[in-house]
């Protein structure tokens, strides 16, 4: 059996800016949750829940070493940074968008 | 052991642990990393605005607050601080040794990152669905090309206590003192690569050190308001610890690395600069002791023949304008706000590409998947961007008028204007660059 949960429970992020490209890495607190993220968070899951948002395509890559995943989301920043008129052009704030998805990790898993 | 510190990270970072590193860091090197695509746009249109500026807005702050201390310790600076105009900030350099008493310092301007001659209608933009310059239509303020190491390392020979530059590859300001002092060949691709990674973890300064990481309860970061930036201490071959001092608050873990590491960052196994395919796909994090994280393995292929141009087109001016609704039923009124906003404006031509967030329902994140919230403090946040001041300023008058012409309870509003630089990129041949090395004397 599993329980849903947030991604932020168990993984930290950070996103990153380059003209309308943006990129959020998906760090998994706990070496043992990492092949969960990596069967779970898929570069079409996250392309298919911010369809408003991502224009074109996601990519994934995989730091299976450090326990990472890199999410390169393409014609993402309304133009980019110097172009959008939200009031966060960088996108910085993604990386809590991200997290706030949610994972399914087995019910004997420790909180 | 080289020891290079970060003593700034992006444009408007702080100033006070800079003056920390410089007066205690025992450092070979203190690096100011103040350019991104927003920063070097507010430099033409700050030049454009007055030809003496252009440059960073807070390059006489940080040279009054570290070149006495760098001078006293054989610090050298290097920086990007000269934007969009190098030879101005030379002269602010010049200008602060000598009002400090500090005779004899030397700065070593590179030139040659404006490469305007190379753009021409036809240029194709390669992150714009490859239009041409002139299908953008709007009038070029500024190219700038990434200068990398072979355009720096000129200035270290010089001597020079400062060497200032405008856009450059952010990691090759960390890179050129490492190529310089080992004498790294410049095709060692590996020692390249490993180098180009000290300067991408070094270049956002307290991003590795604690700064932008803290998410209370679940990444806490000590004394927070005192974080330090990061110091490098780099080893002939490349292998390095990343710690800070001491007494500064803030930390460094496999964490703070980590997130550090794939910042900015697209394929891992090809980080593209001027000076090298870097390839951080194999790279290793280890901690080695308290607040001090080793970094190994990064590499490295050959560097790229075309260089990435950043080229600057006149956006007109951009505005915006907001008033808040709080208490009970406030996202109610600050919809109706929004809609009359929309009514009184956006079917007008010249409006059509206005928009209307509420910040506290829909502004960061619920534009991307459509949530919709209650809540008690909501605004109404208006932006716009036009060729026209006029029309920029017609928002502005329309939501100020919504005190006493919209919703009940409105307040708290405030609005400006600003000159627009938006930014699109190119790719040059390496070979049409020229860079230079310019010196000035105090």
């Amino acid at each position: 059996m599993t329980r849903r949960i947030k991604l932020h429970e168990i993984a930290h992020a950070r996103a990153g800016d380059k003209g309308n490209t943006s990129n959020v890495s998906v760090w998994a607190y706990d070496p043992g949750d990492y092949p969960l993220l990596k069967e779970q968070l898929t570069p079409e899951r996250i392309k298919a829940a911010y369809p408003a948002l991502i224009q074109g395509s996601v990519t994934r890559y995989a730091l299976d070493h450090l326990h990472g995943l890199n999410f390169v989301m393409h014609d993402a920043l309304e133009g980019g940074v110097n172009t959008s008129l939200g009031l966060d052009s960088h996108g910085k704030s993604w990386s809590f968008l991200v997290l706030d998805l949610d994972v399914e990790v087995p019910d004997n898993r420790p909180a | 052991m080289l020891r290079l510190g970060c003593g700034a990270g992006f444009s408007s970072d702080r100033l006070e642990p800079a003056i920390d590193l410089a007066e205690k860091g025992a450092l070979d090197y203190l690096v100011f990393e103040t350019i991104g695509e927003r920063t070097l746009a507010f430099g033409h249109r700050d030049r454009q605005l007055d030809p003496k500026r252009g440059y960073n807005p807070q390059l006489a702050a940080r040279m009054r607050g570290t070149l006495a201390a760098c001078k006293r310790h054989g610090t050298r600076i290097v920086t990007n601080m000269g934007v969009a105009n190098v030879a101005a900030a030379a002269e602010v350099v010049v200008d602060v040794a000598r009002a400090q008493g500090l005779s004899g310092v030397t700065v070593a301007a590179i030139e040659g990152d404006d490469v305007s001659d190379l753009i021409g209608p036809e240029t194709i933009l390669f992150d714009n669905h490859d239009k041409t310059v002139a299908e953008v239509g709007r009038p070029v303020v500024g190219a700038n090309v990434y200068l990398g190491i072979d355009a720096i390392i000129p200035g270290l020979e010089s001597g020079a206590d400062v060497v200032i530059t405008g856009r450059v590859a952010d990691p090759s300001l960390f890179l050129s003192p490492l190529v310089h002092h080992y004498g790294w060949k410049r095709d060692d691709w590996q020692r390249l690569g490993q180098g180009t990674l000290v300067g991408h973890l070094m270049e956002c300064g307290m991003q590795i050190t604690g700064g932008y990481f803290a998410d209370p309860g679940r990444k806490n970061v000590p004394r927070l308001a005192d974080c330090g930036f990061p110091i490098a201490e780099v080893a002939e071959n490349g292998g390095c610890v990343i710690t800070k001092l001491a007494d500064a608050g803030g930390m460094v873990t496999s964490r703070t690395v980590k997130e550090q590491l794939m910042y900015e960052v697209h394929d891992p196994a090809a980080y593209l600069t001027p000076d090298v395919t870097a390839d951080f796909s194999g790279v290793t994090v280890q901690e080695a002791g308290r607040d001090r994280v080793a970094v190994a393995n990064g590499s490295g292929h050959k560097r790229p023949d075309k260089l990435k141009v950043t080229i600057g087109f006149d956006g007109g001016f951009f505005g915006e304008a907001g008033v808040s609704y709080a208490g009970p039923n406030a996202t109610a009124r600050a919809a109706l706000a929004r809609d009359i906003l929309r009514d009184r404006l956006a079917r007008r031509p010249g409006f059509e590409a206005l928009r209307i967030d509420l910040i506290g329902i829909n502004s960061l994140h619920a534009t991307a998947h459509g949530v919709r919230e209650e809540s008690a403090d909501v605004r109404v946040h208006t932006a716009m961007r036009s060729a026209s001041r006029d029309d920029v300023a017609t928002m502005l008058w329309e939501v100020e008028s919504l005190l006493c012409c919209g919703p009940a309870g409105g307040g708290g509003y405030r609005g400006q204007i600003t000159p627009s630089v938006i930014t699109h990129s190119t790719l040059i041949d390496r070979d049409a660059v020229r860079p230079s090395v310019r010196m000035f004397r105090a």
